[in-house]
């Protein structure tokens, strides 16, 4: 009875059981090969470490179920590390008043990208791999190396942390990460924008047909993602302390990397964001491990390479069983 | 009979190497006047020196990347791959060049062989397991750098001292005929590449797999075998950049080497007016095309813009040259016109 059970799930759930089972099996599997692996400690480490690759995927998320892509999220984070570096640190600031002009700028940034794909009908790709050159470049134009930053505010923010039990904490930038991510379920599981979105990416032209806002929709996923490449950008400035033009370089293929080996479909429509949290803790995962194994990192990059070709041969498994 | 016929110009209008050649001259022109010095070339030891003769130097990887990409476009496909098979090829061709005592030719053929398996990797992902070409070589894109660093052992291999190899220097670094070995390099693959998709019926093929997939499977074309082959070639297009990136400067640098350039090879192709939706390309367009970005960043160059924010006036370009193709803006621009 159990096994048919099984098989009868909706292929939507399939991939995000995967997952959970992959993540599972990964800390399970380090857990036992590893002395100190099953501890509090490690277990802050792989959401604190990744909390900014988790915010930018958070807003990949969106894009992806909307059957879009953003390749500019990367750049976006370097420019707001530099931005925010300079602001504080030679143009005297307040770091309120530097995150509040970057969110604002990523947030624009993201707008007027999603509003060229849908107003002149251009790829996504293309538009984002420009947005990708500029973001970048402006980046090297405000600095051309890093920036430190030593402000009290940053001191005293990266003092707030949540004890999680055996004198571990979770950092700031993973609280951040963790509050984001509620919210981004909202958006997207419980709300009306959220609807929309699964109706356009799932079939573009029935939704237009359904009389949904298809191009308020696009043009807001879009937004939303450079709204979260910036405070991935403010939250790496927070972990660093300094801000770089060259920081999370081609950060945006992890973040791709992350949202697919979270069950969600590249071709847009199924997925669900709490998929996500669990491909960052895979991708912290491997890590962790390739650290505790003292393997070279390289192998870390070609393990997540392999589990994303699985499951986007997964993906494309079922989408034909259908 | 001849009344009916479009005015002389618009043959040359029309074709879709007219826009990248005009905006090439235009670029040329502009550099003639602002530096007088760009067109000049020197003989010094036999070999040519000067702009013109860097920026075909220079632009050499692009111009082989774009070569290969033009034909994966054609079938509706894109290669994001190249960059990281560009960093494969030179990390196998540096290991066994110190690592072992091979012969040359067979470090370069294992290097190109290693980028073949490569294409053929994305190739079976996208027809015979049909995955869209952005995510099926988006895999090899995250991970093909990885395989890199793994190959030289996280780290830079550099070919100096005893590990110096002259042959390998000649790759990117020597001269024959006068000009960059390089410009041999890429005018042979040009050449060779024009002869087999116009000379014989791939070409045909290959326009009718990415034109219509369906209708070409009907009339009994291996859309399967065509696509395969179209990535295995892109691939060792990138594997001869590879070897030339790393040749130029004597070493396997997996971090930075060919990174972007799939950006620049795609932007070269669709310049030159082959659509990103398949179909009929011009491999003349796509030359032009890399040769125009080329000129474009030893202009921005020449005219003191850092190498770190050129990408910005990139970034620009390409976004005039899309809205350019669209329908939509297209339209919006003509009523403007016409009103």
């Amino acid at each position: 009875m159990k096994v048919t059970g099984l098989l009868r799930l909706s292929p939507k759930v399939v991939p995000l059981l995967t997952t959970a089972l992959v993540l599972v099996l990964l800390l399970g599997g380090a857990s036992a090969s590893f002395d100190g692996f099953a501890s509090s400690y490690v277990m802050a480490d792989l959401v604190s470490e990744n909390a900014f690759l988790g915010i930018a995927a958070l807003g990949m998320t969106l894009v992806i179920l909307s059957g879009g892509i953003d390749l500019s999220v990367g750049s976006m984070i370097g420019f707001t590390t530099i931005l925010v570096a300079t602001l504080i640190s030679d143009g005297r600031w307040s770091p309120v008043a530097a995150w509040i002009a970057a969110l604002g700028i990523g947030t624009a940034f993201g707008g007027a990208m999603g509003m060229l794909i849908q107003v002149f009908r251009l790829p996504a790709f293309l538009v984002t791999l420009a947005g990708l050159f500029f973001a970048r470049g402006m980046a090297f134009a405000i600095k051309k190396q890093s920036v430190q930053i030593n402000h009290p505010m940053y001191d005293r923010l990266n003092d707030i942390t949540l004890p999680i039990g055996g004198g571990a904490e979770l950092s700031f930038g993973a609280l951040v990460f963790l509050g984001m991510f509620l919210v981004t379920v909202l958006i997207a599981h419980f709300t009306r924008f959220g609807r929309n979105l699964y109706a356009t990416g799932g079939s573009e032209s029935s939704a237009v047909l359904m009389g949904l806002p298809v191009a308020r929709t696009k043009i807001g996923v879009y937004t939303f993602s450079g709204f979260c490449a910036s405070l991935a950008g403010i939250v790496m400035t927070l972990y660093m302390d300094s801000g770089n033009p060259a920081n999370a370089m081609s950060l945006e293929l992890d973040a791709i990397a992350v949202v697919v080996i979270g069950g969600t479909l590249l071709t847009g429509g199924i997925g669900f964001v709490p998929g996500t949290l669990l491909g960052v803790l895979i991708y912290s995962t491997i890590y962790q491990i390739t650290y505790f194994a003292n393997l070279p990192a390289s192998l870390a990059r070609i393990s997540i390479g392999v589990l994303l070709m699985g499951f986007i041969i997964l993906q494309r498994w079922l989408s034909r069983a259908r | 009979m001849t009344t009916h016929d479009p005015p002389w110009y618009r043959r040359f209008v029309d074709n879709t190497i007219f826009w990248p050649l005009i905006a090439l001259a235009a670029l040329l022109i502009f550099n003639a006047f602002s530096s007088p010095s760009f067109f000049d070339i020197q003989v010094r030891d036999g070999h040519l020196y000067g702009s013109l003769v860097d920026v075909l130097n220079r632009g050499s990887i692009g111009i082989i990347l774009a070569i290969g990409m033009t034909l994966v476009i054609a079938t509706g496909g894109v290669d994001l791959s190249v960059g990281s098979i560009m960093a494969i090829s030179g990390a196998v061709a540096a290991l066994l060049l110190t690592e072992t005592s091979l012969p040359f030719p067979v470090v370069i053929v294992a290097a190109l062989s290693a980028s073949l398996i490569a294409g053929a990797i994305n190739g079976v992902l996208v027809s015979i397991v049909g995955i869209q070409p952005i995510v099926a070589t988006l895999i090899l894109m995250v991970s093909g750098r990885g395989i890199a660093r793994y190959i030289t052992g996280e780290k830079v291999i550099a070919l100096v001292d005893d590990q110096f190899s002259p042959a390998f220097d000649f790759i990117g670094n020597g001269h024959f005929l006068g000009l960059p070995f390089t410009v041999t390099l890429f005018v042979l693959l040009f050449v060779a590449t024009l002869l087999i998709v116009r000379r014989t019926a791939v070409g045909l093929f290959i326009e009718a797999v990415g034109a219509n997939p369906n209708a070409s499977r009907a009339v009994g074309i291996h859309a399967h075998g065509v696509k395969i082959a179209v990535y295995m070639f892109s691939g060792l297009c990138a594997g001869i950049a590879g070897l030339i990136d790393a040749s130029n400067i004597n070493a396997a640098d997996t971090v930075n080497a060919g990174v972007f350039t799939e950006l620049d090879a795609i932007f070269a192709v669709v310049v030159g007016g082959t659509a990103l939706s398949g179909g009929r390309f011009s491999l003349t367009g796509s030359l032009i095309g890399a040769i125009l970005l080329q000129t474009l960043l030893t202009t921005m160059y020449t005219f003191g813009v850092a190498p770190d924010v050129a990408p910005v006036p990139k970034a620009a370009v390409i976004l005039f040259v899309c809205l350019l193709q669209s329908d939509v803006f297209r339209r919006m621009v003509f009523r403007r016109a016409e009103a």
